[in-house]
């Protein structure tokens, strides 16, 4: 751990699906170009990973289709719990904590009131069947706000900022389009000023110039309240434009991290190297 | 133990064993307020639906001491509360009222008596849809693990939008709480009128759903707490200016109906309560 103020350290994370077999482990990697074991089938999403995010950084997660950035995400969002290792979370002046030791009820109120998560798919991050406005109040009510008039406030002041309509608050998600969802989604994410948001492939699926306003919806966002996040994508345009730090994954290891412009501009890792070369 | 009592039976019809393990549900349901308790409803001879949860409950209770009163929709003369006591009598023997403060145990549906209640009474109440957050979540298993964390938002927003297409918090009975500020319970079809009644109350409410097979409590001295927000709270069905018809209460929940005269009939709005209406007139005579 460095003497710099760290948010989140996350520390030897291994998940995997499946029975596992005593050679598993050699026979899967990025040496191997697997992550599923020949032998017995079993899955290695996560192995020994370990990532440290400071306050108000914005970090990139790259790599392949299922190389287990989602899982990494998922795990930090203690949506899934890991077969082993430690996620440590510390605010401002306060001692670490171990996340994963939080129980069910503990671990859901850390995540209502530090975490923000914007998925790929709008669908798993709303309610459709709640309205817009109900959606964003949502995450307040669970903050226990009580007042109705100072919900709808909030909500229009997040809406602004999100440059979504505000006459639309009381309107179905399923009538917006999907780059205004994904703003939705970060509307939503925001509402109770959470200390690190988790965007999961946010871009994907949304056309280019849609694409870079949300990007600019986010650059701006993190310009002005500093908040730190902790970006996945398989986009490196998307985490050149925002992430200074990037590591790169691949079949559940990480295989390189450092600053986002030197891997980018001189990538060390034979994997990286290919994505870099096939993505310019 | 009377002698007109049906030997073919065990002293209130259920088994001992069945008595016993209704009876460790309840002490559940009393350990952890509002918690839903599973229990498994036995086959009684009146169908489910029709007050099988409120009637294990009170024969897994009564003892040859107990002193019972039934009633439906405040009325200890409509058929469900007719038939629910005979048929505990009959297996039971024990004395029956309609005087409030004489019962010891009061099974009922739809109300809570008007007369205050003490700490030597127990309420039971007839629950049909035991879980408040089907309205939101119509899987039993997301619910349970809901109740678990207490992830009570969707029904927050739930409220939320019902502020904003009805203009105000709509909900006519069964109004969601919390109960001992950890878990959202279901009021029953109780009317609004009653929710404040269970806040702090000197008496244990039982609670129970013989068709969906869940026992729940509130006992003495428990915060419950209506859903409301701050700039919308939760109100009864209160009317100034409402009055009783026959006793004159007017402070009393009060059902309309209609009363055919020479004239054609007009609406009339009475005590619920039957029995603290009848009490009422009484006095009123007396002091006459």
């Amino acid at each position: 751990m460095t003497s710099e103020h760290w948010l989140l350290h996350v520390e030897q994370l291994t998940k995997h699906f499946g029975p596992t077999c005593p050679d598993c482990r050699r026979l899967t990697g990025p040496d191997t170009g697997r992550s599923r074991c020949p032998r017995c089938g079993t899955v290695w999403a996560c192995v020994d990973v370990n990532v440290q995010l400071a306050a108000g950084e914005v970090l990139g997660i790259v790599g392949e289709s299922g190389s287990g950035k989602s899982t990494l995400l998922q795990m930090i969002h203690l949506a899934i719990r890991p077969d082993s290792g430690r996620i440590w979370y510390c605010d401002d002046g306060e001692t670490p904590r171990d996340l994963l030791a939080l129980d069910r009820y503990e671990a859901r109120h850390f995540r209502n009131t530090r975490l923000g998560i914007v998925y790929q798919r709008p669908e798993l991050g709303l309610n459709m069947r709640f309205s817009v406005g109900g959606n964003v109040a949502e995450k307040l009510l669970l903050a226990e706000w009580r007042h109705f008039g100072r919900i709808r406030a909030r909500t229009a002041e997040l809406m602004a900022k999100t440059e979504l309509p505000p006459e639309r608050i009381d309107d179905e998600p399923a009538t917006f389009s999907g780059g205004m969802l994904q703003r939705v989604q970060i509307a939503k994410a925001l509402a109770s000023r959470p200390a690190l948001l988790l965007l999961d492939e946010i871009t994907s699926g949304l056309d280019v110039s849609v694409q870079a306003r949300v990007l600019d919806l986010l650059r701006r966002i993190q310009w002005e309240d500093g908040i730190t996040m902790l970006l996945v994508s398989h986009d490196l345009g998307v985490v050149r434009q925002l992430a200074r730090r990037t590591i790169v994954m691949k079949n559940g290891h990480i295989v390189e991290a450092g600053l986002t412009d030197q891997i980018l501009e001189d990538p060390q890792h034979p994997y990286t190297q290919l994505l870099v070369s096939s993505a310019l | 133990m009377s002698a007109n009592i049906d030997q073919l039976y065990n002293f209130a019809l259920l088994d001992e064993d069945a008595k016993r393990a209704i009876r460790r549900s309840l002490l559940k349901a009393v350990a952890l307020p509002g918690h839903l308790v599973p229990f498994a409803s036995r086959d009684l001879p009146i169908a489910r639906g029709w007050g099988t949860g409120g009637l294990q409950i009170t024969l897994a209770l009564v003892t040859p001491d107990d002193t019972l009163k039934v009633i439906d929709q405040g009325d200890d003369e409509s058929v469900n509360a007719v038939n629910l006591r005979r048929l505990i009598t009959r297996t039971t023997g024990i004395t029956t009222t309609v005087d409030t403060a004489a019962a010891t145990v009061i099974q009922t549906r739809h109300r809570i008596p008007e007369e205050p209640l003490r700490d030597d009474q127990i309420l039971v109440l007839q629950v049909p849809m035991a879980d408040p957050l089907r309205w939101v979540e119509p899987h039993l298993e997301r619910a349970t693990v809901m109740h678990g964390e207490a992830d009570y938002g969707k029904m927050w927003v739930y409220l939320y939008e019902s502020v904003v297409r009805a203009g105000d918090l709509r909900i006519a009975s069964q109004y969601p709480v919390i109960v001992n500020r950890r878990y959202l319970m279901d009021t029953t079809p109780i009317p609004r009128w009653d929710v404040p009644k269970l806040h702090m109350a000197e008496t244990l409410y039982l609670f129970g759903a013989g068709r969906e097979k869940r026992i729940y409590a509130v006992p003495p001295y428990t915060a419950v707490e209506p859903l409301q927000f701050e700039d919308y709270p939760f109100r009864t069905e209160y009317r100034p200016g409402q009055r009783c018809a026959r006793c004159g209460a007017e402070n009393a929940f009060l059902t309309t109906h209609f009363v055919a005269d020479a004239r054609g009939g007009r609406w009339e709005a009475t005590c619920s309560d039957a029995n603290y209406c009848a009490k009422r007139r009484a006095q009123a005579e007396a002091t006459a």
